[in-house]
């Protein structure tokens, strides 16, 4: 039986990497709806420390041009876990991993407007 | 006969065409923080007057008045300073005076505008009548090699402004009875990330909250050789801090009976401490982090509104029993509040709901309802008259 485990393991490995995978190429855009929360959240709850139109505030910039350098994965992990000793908060507890890729490959591309309600 | 009907006509007209006199005293300013624009509202008729256009970037924007309460300055993230004639509910006059900025006060005789900016970082000091520049006072620290954002800007007695350094721990307080001679009076070591400040209702102190470590830091203004000493520094201690999504305000009349009412940051609690000794009194359990914490103009209340995820809510303390007597729900993503000028009611806004809603403070009844797009901050003309607003 103890040989099972190994197996299961490189398995669910192997998956958790496709996911990763997956979720790098950009395939796993939120559906629209969520889509929608999602700029709402970053244009006025990231806003209040990034600006509104994301050219900064007590957080940087969050435009194409300040941000293209960086790399995605970084980001991505500055969202979801937040810079320890600086203002800037985890928000893993509102948003998935896929989420918050989709997120940053929107701000390097110039993110996009609220659509008025 | 003809004549006579004419000429009564004539007045009739006039009369109509005129807006006719009134004051400003039960007049306030809207922000509508998305599409730039202010609306201008009467707080005894509970009604909108008329909307102003085109002040830009509104979002964090914030208003002094002038002190005849006729001139709103609007601040606005993008650096834009917008003076609105309340009356004809028309910009009176508008520059853009920095990149990025966060608020800003009036002088205590009410000839000087002061915006604090994030970028450049520093204060400029502008005429209220013509806003022309009159001084410029770069936040330089690290030996001049760099520029910190700066924050909580208060006007305090003796024509002097009062602000902190987030990137440089600094409190300094700007003298300018020559207004283009600013004497700065430098208080280092205040205290790490200095996010916002407050001057008390006397003018006699000015608190800078911190980011960077538990307490705040308290400057004596009649005794500034004292220096910045710290308060409260031990209130989270040995306890873990929440993640903090949205940093805590510390304007408003947060004093009230000799006790200020202080947002302790990453806690979903309101701090109590004794203004005589400035040492912590209690603590009082609350809903989420607060935001902004105002005492109604009475001192008996104190209103507290919260951030994201939990500013769905308001809740109401008693400052005699010292405890929450009462939790409302205004509406999704509750910005902001202000009471009318003796406090019989309070406006909050609630942005997701577009709307602002006026209760009544005694009752808790809701007296009326306005749409307004996006609202964010409530100012009325009532803070023409008080230090620190
Ligand atoms: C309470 C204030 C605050 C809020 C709210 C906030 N941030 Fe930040 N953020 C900061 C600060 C401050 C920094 C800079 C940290 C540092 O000094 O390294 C930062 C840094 C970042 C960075 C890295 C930028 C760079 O150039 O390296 C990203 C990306 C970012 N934030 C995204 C977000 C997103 C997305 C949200 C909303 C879901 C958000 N932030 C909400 C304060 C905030």
């Amino acid at each position: 039986m103890g040989s099972g485990k190994p197996v299961r393991w490189v398995v669910a490995c192997f998956f958790a990497g496709a996911m990763v995978a997956h979720d790098d190429a950009g395939a796993a855009d939120p559906a629209p709806e969520r889509a929608a929360e999602l700029v709402r959240m970053v244009r006025q709850d990231c806003g209040s420390c990034h600006g509104l139109t994301l050219k900064g505030g007590l957080g940087p910039p969050l435009l194409p041009e300040t941000l293209s350098e960086k790399p995605d994965e970084s980001l991505r992990q500055t969202i979801l876990h937040g810079r320890p000793g600086t203002p800037m908060p985890p928000w893993n507890a509102f948003m998935n991993e896929a989420e918050a890729g989709w997120i940053v490959r929107q701000l390097k591309q110039g993110f996009p407007e609220e659509t008025r309600r | 006969m003809k004549r006579l009907l004419a000429l009564l006509a004539a007045l009739l007209l006039a009369a109509c065409a005129s807006p006719g006199l009134r004051g400003t005293g039960d007049l306030g300013l809207v922000i509508e923080r998305a599409s730039g624009s202010v609306l201008v509202v009467d707080t005894t008729a509970r009604a909108i007057l008329g909307r102003v256009e085109g002040l830009g970037d509104l979002s964090h924007a914030s208003a002094v008045f002038s002190r005849d309460g006729r001139f709103a300055y609007v601040f606005g993230r993008d650096g834009g300073l917008t003076q609105v004639d309340l009356l004809e509910r028309k910009i009176a006059g508008r520059i853009i005076q920095a990149g990025n900025s966060i608020g800003g006060a009036i002088s205590q005789d009410g000839r000087l505008v002061a915006a604090q900016n994030y970028q450049p970082g520093g204060v400029k000091v502008f005429d209220a009548g013509t806003l022309e520049l009159l001084a410029d006072i770069p936040a330089a620290w690290d030996d001049g090699k760099k520029l910190s954002k700066v924050v909580g800007l208060a006007d305090v007695p003796g024509n002097k402004f009062a602000f902190a350094l987030f990137d440089a721990g600094e409190i300094w307080v700007a003298d300018l009875a020559e207004p283009r001679q600013p004497k700065l009076a430098k208080f280092r070591g205040a205290g790490s990330q200095p996010y916002d400040g407050m001057v008390t209702p006397d003018g006699r102190y000015f608190i800078a909250g911190l980011f960077g470590e538990d307490g705040l830091a308290l400057l004596d203004l009649w005794r500034p050789e004292q220096g910045a000493r710290k308060i409260l520094a031990n209130y989270g201690k040995g306890q873990e801090k929440l993640p903090v999504f949205k940093m805590p305000h510390l304007r408003g009349w947060t004093v009230a009976g000799g006790r200020a009412y202080l947002p302790a940051i990453g806690k979903h609690e309101v701090l109590v401490v004794d203004t005589a000794t400035w040492q912590e009194v209690g603590r009082i359990p609350v809903k989420g982090q607060p935001v902004f914490i105002m005492a109604r103009p009475d001192g008996r209340q104190i209103w507290v509104n919260f951030a994201f995820p939990d500013y769905g809510q308001v809740q109401v303390i008693d400052t005699l029993e010292q405890k929450v007597v009462q939790t409302l729900a205004p509406g999704k993503a509750v910005l902001h509040m202000e009471f009318t000028p003796r406090g019989e009611a309070v406006w909050i806004s609630a942005r997701d709901d577009n709307r602002v809603v006026v209760y009544d403070t005694a009752s808790f009844a809701r007296l009326a309802e306005l749409p307004a797009q996006s609202p964010s901050g409530i100012f009325f003309t009532s803070r023409a008259a008080r230090i620190g607003f």
